[in-house]
Formats: structure tokens, C-alpha cells, sequence
């Protein structure tokens, strides 16, 4: 087990470091670092002290070593755009995204599970096949739309949520919360329910399928057999064996949920990270985008490693110290 | 790993697909021609029993064709700052124009751009993108994806390795980071032109993994199959193997991915282009129409946004609906 989870570990690290030499070529050679960051009138003294002091004069290996030396202690230069140290934008910005993905996540998989079983038992009962048409019917349409809807619905024609911003926040230290005020959580509501649509849809599929599955197998026959009630049955037999994958897919969704975080911040005017992405990209704003880049790795990789460990919680044939070949 | 079929393990009899030479009983289709032995095959056949498929075929169809004619079927050049009277605009759907009496189907803009001929010529870039990105995908990843799986060894591993580690992260976040790059690159004065290439560019290379893993799993079926032996015994170049004799039996799989592609990559242009990060306002796709349409969402002027979305949301199903089928008559293993 220990040895699964060290290799998991191990590439996980490769991972991150490629993308964090990804990240460093486009920060050394995408544009003219000292062009971005010095005026129109400084002067080729200036110039020259700049690129010592960035440390651009040493040899290239030397300056990666430095790159990610700065990127673990969380230094990723200053943005061009907004001239202030990524870091702290970063931050500012960070607390809006984590409740916001984390809701979102927590949403799509309670909503989720519940719909997949209930569409699992119910199985071509009316209301569970009208869940399924609408799952799939909102698996094609595109973030930005349901969003758009959804704020014509909600925010233009009832007036009930707001349409964009996090509402009044409440300052706990660095972080920021909405979680505390009423129209932080209203706010809250619109994007949560964008953001986790389409996991929802995912994971409920994949409960029901996988729900379905187990269902027929042979344990399950021989709990009929023994008298045990079928709430019992299902709930404590099939839907146990059922989460398995479940937490699988849904943990490596993370990787969709912040993708479609860029997409539902900027709908919603959201001050999270993935704005912050989007218009970094817009005015080529290199150190922001490196160091975004950065981020979302790191999460994957922990997110990889959680899965995998949650793993081995909850499958006990991968506990005896054996390794599962992938 | 892929799962090994070996030939005898199939049916013999092949008779759907047209009989060959030396088939004693001609069936009747063989008598009447291409045509209609086309209309007699399997493919064909599933078509006609799926109403869904028949719907999105002619939907497909009628978009494809508005795109493709737009110049020559819509009233107005809507790019052309001439042909527009801002005394049209806000001109609701299908009512007359409070001055001028003009009656748009699809309503107008702010700046009286007829918003029917907007749609067709914004479909007709997403078209392009659409269809160029799948191209340049097809073509990385069928390449890489055939030398991966014809050559093994440690191309194989580097080749797939990159492709794992890209599939993991979201083609949409791969996109935007190509694009953000280009802003930076390319001077400013020649940004506008080279959107359209850069947009291509980043959906196509956001896209190539998911070709080359397919590519690579049916090459290593076809490789260890006696035909591929025999080409190589007969002195054939492993470049003439492959182009030859292997890719023509992976074209299946790597039509199927193309088509449900082009519905993602119509829907990945449509969210660069409406997160600011895609075509300019001065050469619109379905997603800038969507992005400055939203605007007008609050102050009551819905046709705006609502045309453009119908048209996308219609374009990126039909087409996807199509996918799935060509994927369940081309495979019937799967389902």
C-alpha cells in the first residue's frame, strides 16, 4: 500500500515539474520579461541591472533551479498587467474559487448519488427516465449557456439571486468568505448550481449504471435469499460497492470543475481565479498564467493522490500490502 | 490493452457490404448500382431506422448549407458598416421598426445589423474553426498515434506519455493558455488577422491525444495481423506499411472521434470566442455574438443573445447526435 501510494507520489512530482518547466518557458521566452516590466524611458543601465537582478544573465538551468525555487515558497514575480506580486492577487482571489469549486463539488455529488439511485431503483419509472432526458439534454449544452439561462430565469425576469459578484464578504484573516451573509450566499447560489450541473449529470449517470451493475451480481442474490430488506440491500450492500469508481471519476472531475470555473467566474463576474486566468490571457499577461498553470497542477496531483489513497479506504483487497497494476 | 480480435473469430459472410468477385449469387442490390447498394448497406440501414438520427441529419444539414451559402441568402452584409441604418436598431423579431417599418425575422442589434444574417455568417467562422481544428487534430494525433503503435519502443512510451499527462487536463484550459502565449508573441497590429489560425491552432493541439490513443490501440491490432507480415516480407518500407496497408483499417474508429469532436470543438471555440479569448467583434463566431449579446440580456433585448445560442446549441447536438450514431452502426459490439 505504502509503496502504491509512494509511486503515485513520485509521478505526481514529474508531473509538476514538467508543467513547471512549461510554465518557466513561457515566462522566460514569451515576450521580453524586462520589455514588460520597465517603462518606455528607462535606460539601458536600468535595463542591464533589471536582468541581473531577475537573474536572466545566468545560464538557463541555473535560472529553473531558481524558478522553482521561488514557485515552492510561492513567488511568482510580479503581474505585467496590474504590476503587484502574482502571490497576492493569487491570494485575494483564491478563497472566491475554493467555495465556490468546493460547493460546487459538494452539490454535484450529494444531488448526484441521490438522482443516480433513485434512477438505479426506480428504473423506467416516469420520473426517473425524465431525469435521465434532462441529464442529457444538459450534458450538450455549454457552460456559459446554462449560466445565461439560468441568470435570465433567476436574476432578470424573477429578480430573486443576484447575476454576478460574491455579495458581501466577511474578512476571517486572509480569507474571505460568503458564507456568512445573506447576500454572499445568494450570491453563491447561481454559480454553485452552473458549475456542478454538468458533474452532476456525470456522476448521476455513473451511479446508475454502475448501481444497475451490482445489482445483478451474485452477493446480492444471496442477501435476497437471507430475507434482508431491500432498503438494507440497497443501501448498504449495492450502493457501498457502487461509490467506488464514483470516487474515481468524481475526484479526477476536479480538473473539469476548475476548467469550467473559468468559464462560470466569467459569466458571473466571479473574483475568483479562473477570471483572473481569463484575463491574463487576454492582455498576455505572462507570470499570471505561469503561476495559474502551476496551481491547477498542484491540484491535480493532490487531487490523484487523495483518489488514490480513498482508494485503499474503501477497497480492502488493496490493503495487504499488494500493489494494484493499473 | 486493446482487446486482441483475430480474424477467424469473425463472421465470414460479408455479404452487406456488396459481393465481391466470385460470389456465385448476385443479390439484387448488385444489379442496380452504386446507388443503391449504398442505400442497401448496413450503415444505411441503421440510419433509416433511427428517427433521431434522420432529425439530425437534416438539421446538420440545413445549418451546414445556411453557413456555407450565407453571402448570397442573407439580406444585408452584416460586417459591412455601409448596408446598416442605425435607425433600425432594437428592432424586435418579426415586428415592424418604430421608424423605418422594417420587419427583421431574427430582430436587430443595437446597430440595426440584421441579427438572421449575423447567425449564418457567425455559424459560418465557427464552421471553419470547427472543421480546421478537427482537421489539424486528426492529423497530429492519427500521425503520432500510428508511429506510436507501428514502432513501439521508447517512441511509443514518449508519445503516450505526453498524450496521458495532456488528456488529463482540460482541453478548454489548453486552448486558452495557446492563445494567451500567441497575444503575447505575435505583434499587435497583426493579431486580428491571425486569430482565426490561432484559435485553429489551440483547439486543434488541445484535441490531438484522444486520435493518437485510438490510433495507437487499433495499430497494435492490426500490426500482429498476417497481412501487415506479408507487406513487410514482400521489402515494403515501414512508411508504405503504414500509410498503405494499416491506416485504412483505422479510419473507422478515427471518423467516429472526428465527428463527435467537431461538436466540441464548435462548443470550444463558442466559449474562448465569449470569454474574450477567441474571434474579435469585428469577425464574429456564434460565442462573440453570444458575448455581446449578453449585455443586452437585462435590458429586455433577448434576440440578441437568444438566435446566436439556438444556432449553437442546434449546430453542437445535431452534430453530436450523429456522432453517437455513427459510432453505434460502425461498432455494434458497444452497444
Amino acid at each position: 500500500m505504502i509503496a502504491y501510494i509512494l509511486r503515485s507520489l513520485a509521478q505526481g512530482v514529474l508531473v509538476l515539474l514538467v508543467v513547471a518547466f512549461i510554465a518557466f518557458s513561457m515566462f522566460r521566452f514569451v515576450g521580453d520579461p524586462v520589455a514588460n516590466m520597465v517603462g518606455q524611458e528607462a535606460s539601458l543601465q536600468d535595463r542591464q541591472e533589471l536582468r541581473e537582478r531577475l537573474g536572466l544573465e545566468r545560464p538557463f538551468p541555473m535560472q529553473f533551479v531558481i524558478f522553482i525555487g521561488n514557485a515552492v515558497q510561492g513567488d511568482f514575480g510580479i503581474s505585467y498587467r496590474q504590476a503587484r506580486p502574482v502571490s497576492d492577487l493569487m491570494r485575494e482571489r483564491l478563497p472566491a474559487t475554493l467555495e465556490l469549486a468546493m460547493l460546487s463539488a459538494l452539490f454535484a455529488t450529494v444531488a448526484g448519488v441521490g438522482l443516480g439511485v433513485y434512477a438505479a431503483i426506480r428504473r423506467d419509472g416516469f420520473l426517473a427516465n425524465t431525469v435521465m432526458t434532462v441529464s442529457l439534454v444538459g450534458v450538450s449544452l455549454p457552460t456559459f449557456l446554462i449560466g445565461i439561462g439560468l441568470i435570465y430565469i433567476f436574476a432578470v425576469e424573477l429578480r430573486w439571486l443576484p447575476s454576478f459578484g460574491r455579495g458581501q464578504t466577511v474578512a476571517i484573516g486572509w480569507w474571505t468568505t460568503g458564507l456568512l451573509t445573506e447576500s454572499g450566499l445568494k450570491s453563491l447560489v447561481l454559480p454553485v448550481l452552473t458549475l456542478g450541473f454538468f458533474q452532476l449529470t456525470l456522476i448521476m449517470r455513473l451511479v446508475r449504471s454502475e448501481m444497475l451493475e451490482v445489482m445483478r451480481a451474485d452477493f446480492i442474490r444471496f442477501a435476497r435469499a437471507r430475507g434482508i430488506p431491500e432498503r438494507t440491500i440497497e443501501f448498504r450492500h449495492a450502493l457501498r460497492n457502487t461509490l467506488i469508481p464514483v470516487v474515481t471519476i468524481a475526484g479526477l472531475q476536479l480538473g473539469s470543475i476548475i476548467a469550467f470555473a473559468i468559464v462560470t467566474e466569467t459569466v458571473f463576474q466571479w473574483p475568483g481565479l479562473g477570471s483572473l486566468f481569463v484575463q491574463a490571457v487576454q492582455f498576455a499577461d505572462v507570470p499570471v498564467m505561469a503561476a495559474y498553470l502551476v496551481f491547477v497542477a498542484t491540484v491535480f496531483v493532490i487531487m490523484n493522490l487523495l483518489v488514490d489513497i480513498t482508494y485503499v479506504v474503501l477497497d480492502p483487497r488493496l490493503r495487504g500490502g499488494r500493489t494494484l497494476a493499473k | 490493452m486493446p482487446e486482441e480480435t483475430t480474424d477467424h473469430a469473425r463472421p465470414v459472410v460479408d455479404t452487406a457490404h456488396g459481393p465481391r468477385t466470385g460470389d456465385v449469387i448476385a443479390t439484387p442490390a448488385a444489379r442496380l448500382g452504386v446507388l443503391a447498394r449504398a442505400w442497401d448497406s448496413d450503415i444505411a440501414f441503421s440510419f433509416r431506422r433511427s428517427p433521431v438520427t434522420i432529425v439530425s441529419a437534416a438539421v446538420a444539414l440545413v445549418m451546414i448549407l445556411a453557413a456555407v451559402l450565407a453571402p448570397w441568402i442573407t439580406p444585408q452584409d452584416p460586417f459591412d458598416a455601409a448596408s446598416l441604418n442605425m435607425m433600425d436598431g432594437f428592432t424586435p423579431p418579426g415586428e415592424p421598426n418604430a421608424f423605418t417599418g422594417n420587419v427583421y425575422m431574427f430582430g436587430t442589434d443595437p446597430q440595426g445589423r440584421d441579427m438572421y444574417s449575423a447567425v449564418l455568417h457567425g455559424a459560418r467562422v465557427s464552421l471553419v474553426v470547427g472543421l480546421a481544428s478537427v482537421a489539424f487534430s486528426l492529423t497530429v494525433g492519427v500521425t503520432l498515434g500510428l508511429v506510436a503503435g507501428y514502432l513501439g519502443g521508447r517512441t511509443e512510451a514518449v508519445i503516450m506519455r505526453v498524450a496521458d499527462v495532456q488528456l488529463s487536463f482540460p482541453a478548454i484550459l489548453i486552448a486558452l493558455l495557446v492563445f494567451g502565449i500567441a497575444r503575447g508573441v505575435i505583434p499587435p497590429a497583426q493579431q486580428e488577422q491571425a486569430t482565426l489560425f490561432v484559435l485553429i491552432f489551440a483547439i486543434g493541439i488541445s484535441n490531438w491525444a484522444q486520435y493518437a490513443r485510438t490510433v495507437r490501440a487499433t495499430t497494435l491490432v492490426e500490426k500482429s495481423k498476417v497481412y501487415v507480415d506479408a507487406a513487410r516480407l514482400i521489402g515494403l518500407k515501414p512508411f508504405v506499411v503504414m500509410v498503405k496497408h494499416v491506416l485504412p483499417n483505422v479510419t473507422g474508429p478515427v471518423l467516429v472521434i472526428a465527428t463527435i469532436n467537431l461538436a466540441l470543438a464548435i462548443i470550444e471555440e463558442a466559449t474562448l470566442s465569449f470569454l474574450g479569448a477567441g474571434m474579435p467583434p469585428t469577425q464574429p463566431s456564434l460565442g462573440t455574438l453570444i458575448r455581446s449579446g449578453q449585455q443586452f440580456l437585462f435590458s429586455g433585448e433577448w434576440w440578441i443573445l437568444f438566435f446566436p445560442a439556438l444556432a449553437l446549441v442546434l449546430l453542437a447536438l445535431s452534430i453530436n447526435l450523429l456522432g453517437d450514431w455513427l459510432r453505434d452502426a460502425l461498432n455494434p459490439k458497444l452497444r
